[in-house]
């Protein structure tokens, strides 16, 4: 397998890590919304997510081209084997918590797959072309979401902005580079979402600011997702996510 | 889930189904205010590609009519069949009309 073949694998890989992690912690909201069109609306979003890693994963099998499918890169990796930026892998928290870090992860993708959509991989592009349609208006809930609880009651504020302090120092690294991604943003294929994030921090800073959340300082940063080092959470979540595939391997329904 | 429902205002939501057609009443749902209850929509009434455009309409802007008022709204038409077309008798030059 070419360098660049290789490289593509682990970054179709990587963001379908991001994209069915994410869209699991959503799922966890089904049945806790608080109030039923909510619950439905937030469901909806989980989906997307959960479409888009099956289209990375599908790629990434087909990279692979060792036997494997998308749902042997979901349901057969271990913790160390995933991806996903730690973001991602918190764990739902109240209802502001997760807000919030939709909110940072909408904006991500908002900044990201216009980028992505230039690749000259042209599945890695027509993935990005489906999904920015997605993106828009999963933004355009989890601003309203922000601006509602940061600017509504005094528990309401007092929440989002606990939330935005505690999940700020894994927005960094988003914006990280390693030399897979490099190798692949010098071909034109990946991003460099290292140019990204003068962007996200303003379109971020603009919401908190109306939504009258204080922008945290950049004190204190966690990193490790790229690399398999996780938070403890992750593999809690994937325990519960892979339990029914790994019980029954190879059942068709 | 708890009562939050009841703080919220409900609407009635009307769908087109496509282009050239009327908004057709689909159901109600609740929501903090217009802008949630339209996005709410999109995704309680239009999840199959049901709709092209949507309106939303708080449920206490509409103003119904009664059932006690059936008498004197629907029954004084029921003595007038010259306002149907089919009571008049077209001059057979006109059959095809």
């Amino acid at each position: 397998m070419s360098d660049i073949k290789a490289a593509t694998l682990e970054y179709a890989t990587r963001l379908g890590d991001d994209s069915v992690v994410l869209g699991h912690r959503i799922s966890e909201w089904v049945s806790y919304g608080p109030f039923l069109e909510e619950d439905i609306a937030y469901g909806n979003v989980s989906l997307d997510y959960i479409g888009r890693a099956r289209m990375f994963y599908t790629y990434a099998a087909e990279l692979a081209a060792d036997g494997r499918d998308e749902d042997d890169f979901a349901f057969m990796r271990n913790d160390r084997e995933y991806r996903n930026l730690l973001l991602m892998e918190m764990p739902k928290g109240d209802f502001a918590y997760s807000q919030v870090r939709q909110l940072f992860a909408d904006v991500y993708y908002t900044v990201l797959l216009p980028e992505l959509l230039q690749s000259k991989d042209e599945t890695l592009s027509a993935i990005a072309a489906k999904a920015i349609k997605e993106t828009k208006y999963h933004l355009r809930r989890s601003r309203d979401w922000v601006l509602r609880l940061g600017d509504g009651t005094e528990e309401s504020h007092k929440r989002t902005q606990k939330a935005v302090d505690q999940l700020w120092g894994y927005t960094h690294e988003m914006f990280d580079m390693d030399e897979t991604e490099q190798l692949l943003a010098d071909e034109g294929i990946g991003v460099d979402v290292s140019k990204l994030r003068d962007a996200w921090l303003k379109m971020v800073t603009d919401i908190l600011t109306e939504a009258t959340i204080t922008v945290p300082e950049d004190s204190w940063a966690v990193r490790g997702g790229r690399t398999g080092y996780h938070t403890e959470n992750l593999g809690h979540m994937l325990t519960e996510m892979q339990i029914v595939h790994r019980s029954n391997p190879g059942c068709k329904w | 889930m708890t009562n939050i429902t009841e703080k919220l205002e409900l609407f009635e939501v009307f769908v087109r189904s496509k282009r050239g057609l009327d908004h057709k009443h689909v159901g109600s749902l609740h929501a903090e205010d217009h802008e949630q209850a339209l996005e709410y929509a999109r995704d309680c009434y239009t999840r199959r590609s049901e709709g092209v455009s949507i309106w939303v309409v708080k449920s206490s802007d509409i103003c119904a009519s009664q059932e006690d008022d059936a008498d004197c709204f629907y029954d004084p038409s029921d003595d007038k069949p010259y306002r149907h077309a089919t009571y008049y008798v077209l001059p057979d030059p006109v059959n095809n009309m």
